[in-house]
């Protein structure tokens, strides 16, 4: 079953087409949603939400209308914005007790599910000091707790790595695949970084001016690509040989130092290299898979 | 047993979702505990409760001097303030409070971009701004209301006479009270959610109180010296705490204990309809603005 469904969609606003003809089926899990700024990615966002209705088209979020069944969909669902959203002047816990309370959660268990997010998100003994004093880093885990508190089927979370260092955007994307993977919630992510998404997504949706360019498995976008390089601990003369037999078997194969890069055709290429490199006795020192980037894939 | 915290893992919630009538009463209440500084550090605290306290003290000296001098009265209910006059003498301290609460709570989430975080859960725009303009009108009616409130029990407890007189009056002031209240609180959400800046907020809420009372009361002023008493009672409709007085002197019976009553004829229903008009296109405009907010 599809967790978002759009058939058609589009979105004049007065003088711009932010989303055109947008027609994408999502699986749960977690899907990136890669494109450049100004691509349409936060408006497709506020229409699966409810928040905008579309021009045209129509679109479903967990089976639900985005039209007339907002209210529902936004029982069920999660939203972390892209830009700052924290009350300064009251503490991590308050707030998110608070919302979580909005989001129809009992007074009981709102300040539970408060602790235990703030818990998972990576918040200790800050959480009761006034958000104003924290960092970029804890501000986004507690973007994240409330976009999490009410324990949703799917959350949107809107460039949730922007303006961390790179030992927080680890941290961040570390945190999203668990919340696709540990904790069973399904994940939209966007970002304007493909090589980011790769790291966490099953799914890429890609767009572009409002419009779909791709949307697929991040394993498809990289198996195309796949690439074994094999290090020998031979002089050039053995490494030729290789070469010339994994050519011959109609592998594409190019030197790449003293070692060789092969075109990885199916599964059947990796014994192909073994046998060929036990057969003519070298001494092979590692088989090693080179995924490109997806980066690559779209540049080439 | 030693006290180890274990890593349970994520749990799910599986509890009841109580749905948009629970979440809008949530943030009713929270807003409501906001505008006397709960939830907030002690500095958001003490403005609120410093002119709560000072509302109440005029009706404590009323108290205790009427419960002194109990043989004042023989022929009316007595207390130093009357009831429905309260408001009206007290209009600096509610402008206050009014200038300085207004602001916590219509222009914070604008201007730390809160409102996503409230349209992304099951409410609706309207319900915000409802539940926003329902707290501060309960924080204003609880500010009004206490100290009216206060005057009436110590007229029970010093047993005056004419209890029955004091119970009317009294219940006439609290319905003129939520009146009040009911006005002043659109006009102040109105003014704050255009002034998102801080101090801004604080600084037109004022600006609009003093401004439209001092020209209300120079206009009011030259009107009289010229004998032309219809206008100074029409300009009364200016001044957010005039033009509910006269409400009240037309509806319930009050006597007025502003500079103006209210004009004869029309005067009292035209007043009534303006202070509706003041509420209805106050959430209007609230809701305009919100709506933008959230869409962004």
């Amino acid at each position: 079953m599809s967790i978002i469904a759009t058939r058609g969609l589009g979105k004049q606003f007065p003088g711009v087409l932010a989303l055109d003809e947008l027609t994408i089926d999502i699986e749960p899990g977690v899907v990136g949603l890669v494109g450049a700024n100004g691509a349409g990615k936060s408006t497709l966002i506020k229409i699966l939400l409810g928040l905008i209705p579309p021009t045209r088209g129509q679109a479903s979020v967990l089976g639900l209308d985005t039209v007339r069944e907002s209210l529902k969909i936004r029982e069920l669902v999660g939203y972390m914005p892209e830009n700052d959203c924290l009350p300064p002047d009251v503490s991590a816990t308050e707030f998110i007790v608070h919302v979580a309370r909005v989001s129809g959660l009992p007074a009981t268990a709102a300040r539970e599910r408060a602790a235990d997010t703030l818990r998972h998100v990576g918040l200790y003994e800050e959480r009761y000091r006034p958000i104003g004093g924290y960092s970029t880093g804890m501000r986004q885990r507690v973007k994240l707790a409330q976009a999490l508190v009410h324990d949703p089927k799917l959350v949107f979370l809107d460039e949730p790595t922007n303006g961390l260092d790179p030992a927080g955007r680890d941290e961040m994307l570390a945190l999203i695949r668990r919340i696709g993977t540990q904790f069973g919630i399904s994940v939209l992510v966007t970002s304007h970084l493909l090589g980011e998404l790769e790291r966490v997504a099953q799914h890429l949706v890609i767009i572009d001016g409002g419009r779909l360019l791709r949307s697929q498995a991040v394993t498809a976008f990289t198996q195309a690509s796949g690439v074994l390089a094999v290090e020998l601990d031979d002089e050039a003369a053995g490494r030729d040989r290789l070469g010339h037999r994994l050519a011959q078997a109609g592998l594409r194969v190019h030197p790449d130092g003293r070692g060789l890069l092969i075109d990885i055709a199916d599964e059947t290429t990796y014994d192909l290299v073994r046998d060929c490199v036990a057969d003519l006795g070298l001494a092979l020192v590692r088989m090693e898979n080179r995924r490109h980037r997806i980066e690559e894939v779209f540049s080439s | 047993m030693t006290s180890v915290i274990h890593d349970i893992g994520y749990r799910h919630y599986d509890g009841p979702r109580l749905g948009r009538a629970y979440a809008v009463r949530s943030l009713f209440t929270h807003n409501l505990r906001a505008a006397y500084g709960l939830g907030r550090p002690a500095k958001a605290k003490i403005m609120p409760f410093l002119l709560f306290t000072i509302m109440l003290l005029p009706a404590a000296i009323s108290v205790a001097i009427t419960a002194l001098a109990s043989s004042l009265g023989n022929g009316q209910p007595v207390n130093l303030i009357r009831y429905s006059a309260y408001a009206v003498y007290l209009q600096p301290l509610i402008a206050i409070f009014l200038a300085a609460q207004a602001p916590v709570l219509a222009s914070r989430d604008l201007r730390f971009h809160v409102t996503p975080l409230y349209f992304s859960r099951p409410l609706s725009r309207l319900d915000y701004v409802l539940a926003k303009y329902g707290a501060l009108t309960t924080a204003l009616f609880i500010l009004l209301g206490t100290p009216v409130t206060i005057l009436f029990i110590g007229a029970l407890a010093t047993k005056q006479k004419h209890l029955g007189t004091h119970t009317l009056d009294w219940a006439g002031a609290v319905v003129g009270c939520l009146m009040f209240a009911l006005v002043l609180a659109a006009i102040g959400l109105v003014v704050a959610a255009f002034t998102p800046r801080r101090g801004f907020g604080v600084t037109a809420v004022m600006a609009v109180y003093l401004i439209s009372t001092a020209a209300v009361g120079s206009i009011q002023g030259i009107a009289e010296t010229q004998t032309k008493f219809g206008v100074a009672r029409w300009a009364g409709m200016f001044t957010p705490f005039n033009l509910v007085d006269d409400v009240q002197v037309w509806a319930l019976g009050a006597k007025s204990s502003s500079p103006e009553p209210p004009p004869s004829g029309l005067g009292g229903p035209v007043f009534a309809l303006v202070c509706v008009a003041v509420v209805v296109g106050g959430l209007a405009i609230l809701y305009q603005r919100f709506r933008r907010a959230g869409a962004q």
